[in-house]
């Protein structure tokens, strides 16, 4: 069970190699949480995560392996995973998703259509299985892992934007649709983050660390804000932003 | 059966269970009829998730009611649903008084049972067991009369077992005779913490009733200053006009959440010194109404929403004698992290009893009310639990929402014997409750 400060016991986390969900993984071991279920795409990697969820203070850590290209195979990937817990969920983090290089997706048909698949499709195939797990325990928490990349899209990351605002605006609905049922949905949109996925881009204002992005989702796990920002001032820097008109916002995202 | 989201009162961690009504012994027993996993829940005012079952059933027990005739001893017999607050209502012009009563009339005797609460008597008269000569406890292996010299196994395994060795649908209470509905009561303000111990180890035995109101937001010398009031039942000696009249129910409520924040550093603070200023210095003799001497809070309904959506925990732990400097460090450590604490609670225990799960034994307690919000909150109080740890002293469940299950043991070293009585009682493990998973005081 999770205590009143919405720290978990229990924990899946799709997506679990990646720098920032590890950087949760770390918060939520120290924490409370004494299981964790690490769902990737790369064994070597899951065992490096479990250990090192291991060494932040969780007493069961497992793994299973999946390939976001292939939605077919999500509700297997969750049913692993609960089944793996063996106990009730308290959250799953959802943390799948691929940034790619835009100018070489752009031309390439497949490739445009794998950043759908891997940022939108899989995630929503694996949320609808947790949604009527979750709702069958009557309680539970989902995370999100959103972009404010999501708030408006820009030219020059259109594809993974635009994936991850279909994916934003969806659970926002599916976040509505739980009422009632002792279930929750909160998203995560977090600014530039510098990690593995960003490596060799250059920082942009407002970039965080990965555990940054952590204990603002730790706060966030706490006070149960719909939408969890990271930092938090970019609530209000997008809430301009996202007002611009177009000329000036293509002028600002592109930097 | 309806499906309900619960939660305790101090509003966090809601959970969706089912919540069926039962009017009977039979009825009740029948839960257990499926594999369905099942926790009582009177009134909801646990403070956390002790009354609630995610994905369970949740036996509301205000339909195991009435009030039978008040022997000419002063023992009555009650349905567990029944609350303080109504046993008072019928007792009361009788002359008759509960032993012990926490600090609100709305809570139902079955839930007071098994939180096994206590009042500011405690340093006198013990906790609510004690004055508990009979029950009826219905469990998946059976129905059992339980007191103090029958199947007393049970009975003390029952007493602060936060409802997890079964059903309590009635209970027989010893009252206490009283000629007036009026308390006698001394208030003096201490300027520290210090004094204000000192005085209650010397002189809290000569009352019947004691607590002080600390100040935990204030830093420096006064730091803990605070507000005592002690006192006793007023005999019709002590009145012109003694009357016997039940308090009267709650004439304001909060009739929706206050904003998240509204109880912040700045707001506690000007609260908390305005309590201190507005107290007499002191003032001996004053007769006081027994509602507003002992249940303060229940003259606003609803009043745990003026912590808003995010809510608030409290924070109740106990320690030694030999350890009254854990109560000085509790407090420097919130007054130095800058988390906004009301007004604490700090009272002085007698001897606990035999409950295996009960939580008062000889020493002090002190309780804290948190509005949840802060970051270092969390971390805050795990220092505190281990400081209490350390100081051979526990967390008090009925008021617990953020305990780590690992302290649990140490905390409670009976938990073993009240662990094999449960799975005597209720070998499936049928009997749990949020609270209990997630402190792992029974399997899953």
């Amino acid at each position: 069970m999770e205590n009143a400060f919405g720290q978990p016991q229990n924990v899946v986390v799709l997506g679990g190699t990646s720098d920032i969900a590890r950087a949760v993984t770390r918060k939520l071991c120290a924490a409370r949480t004494h299981t964790v279920v690490l769902a990737g795409r790369n064994q070597a990697l899951l065992d490096d995560a479990a250990k090192e969820a291991q060494e932040y203070g969780a007493t069961k850590v497992d793994t299973v392996l999946f390939d976001a290209q292939d939605p077919s195979d999500a509700a297997r990937c969750v049913s692993e995973a609960f089944d793996k817990v063996g106990e009730k969920i308290d959250l799953v983090v959802i943390a799948v998703g691929l940034l790619g290089d835009q100018l070489e997706l752009e031309v390439d048909p497949i490739a445009a259509a794998r950043m759908m698949t891997v940022n939108i499709t899989w995630p929503v195939a694996a949320l609808t299985e947790i949604r009527n797990r979750l709702i069958a325990q009557g309680s539970g928490r989902i995370l999100v892992m959103s972009s404010v990349a999501s708030i408006r899209v820009r030219r020059g990351s259109y594809l993974y934007s635009g994936a991850k605002a279909g994916l934003d605006r969806l659970c926002e609905g599916l976040a509505d649709s739980l009422i009632g049922t002792g279930v929750t949905l909160q998203l995560l949109r977090p600014g530039f983050v510098r990690s593995k996925m960003t490596a060799g881009l250059k920082d942009i204002p407002f970039s965080t660390g990965v555990n940054e992005v952590a204990d603002n989702v730790m706060r966030g796990l706490a006070s149960g804000d719909r939408v969890i920002y990271s930092p938090p001032i970019l609530k209000y820097v997008f809430g301009v932003l996202r007002h611009l008109p177009a000329p000036l916002w293509r002028k600002v995202s592109d930097r | 059966m309806t499906r309900r989201t619960l939660y305790g009162w101090g509003r966090t961690s809601p959970s969706i269970a089912d919540v069926v009504l039962a009017n009977s012994e039979e009825k009740v027993a029948h839960l257990f009829d499926s594999s369905a996993q099942v926790i009582a829940r009177g009134l909801g005012r646990s403070y956390g998730d002790a009354a609630q079952l995610s994905g369970g059933v949740v036996l509301d027990n205000h339909e195991l009611g009435g009030i039978g005739p008040i022997a000419p001893n002063g023992q009555v017999t009650a349905g567990a649903g029944v609350s303080i607050d109504e046993l008072l209502q019928l007792s009361i012009p009788q002359g008759w008084f509960v032993p012990v009563t926490p600090g609100t009339r709305q809570v139902s005797l079955g839930g007071a049972f098994a939180a096994d609460v206590h009042g500011k008597n405690h340093h006198r008269d013990g906790s609510l067991a004690q004055h508990v000569t009979s029950l009826r406890l219905v469990t998946p292996t059976g129905v059992f009369t339980c007191s103090p010299t029958e199947n007393a196994d049970i009975f003390w395994a029952t007493a602060g077992g936060m409802g997890l060795t079964g059903i309590i649908t009635s209970l027989t209470l010893q009252l206490l005779p009283i000629t007036t509905d009026q308390i006698l009561v001394d208030t003096q303000r201490f300027n520290s913490l210090d004094t204000i111990m000192d005085e209650m180890s010397r002189r809290d035995e000569h009352y019947k009733y004691s607590v002080a109101w600390v100040d935990c937001m204030t830093k420096g010398a006064h730091m803990g200053r605070g507000v005592l009031t002690r006192g006793d039942h007023a005999t019709t000696a002590d009145v012109d006009t003694p009357t016997r009249t039940a308090p009267r129910s709650a004439a304001l409520s909060v009739p929706f959440d206050a904003p998240s924040g509204l109880l912040n550093p700045l707001t506690i603070k000007a609260f908390n010194e305005l309590w201190y200023r507005v107290a007499p210095k002191e003032k001996l003799g004053q007769p006081q109404s027994l509602g507003t001497f002992f249940h303060p809070l229940d003259g606003i309904g609803n009043w745990n929403r003026l912590y808003g959506k995010r809510g608030f925990v409290q924070y109740q732990f106990c320690v030694p004698d030999s350890h009254g400097d854990t109560v000085v460090q509790a407090i420097k450590r919130l007054s130095s992290s800058g988390v906004p604490s009301f007004l604490a609670v700090l009272k002085r225990f007698g001897a606990g009893n035999e409950g295996l799960l009960s939580f008062p034994s000889a020493g002090w307690t002190l309780a804290l009310d948190l509005p949840v919000g802060p970051a270092a909150l969390p971390e805050v109080l795990d220092d505190l639990d281990t400081m209490v740890l350390e100081a051979g002293g526990r967390i008090y469940f009925a008021k617990d929402a953020r305990l780590s299950p690992d302290k649990v043991a140490a905390m409670y070293p009976r938990l073993a014997e009240f662990q094999a009585m449960k799975h005597r009682l209720d070998p499936a493990g049928q009997l749990t409750s949020d609270l209990a998973r997630r402190l792992r005081i029974v399997g899953k």
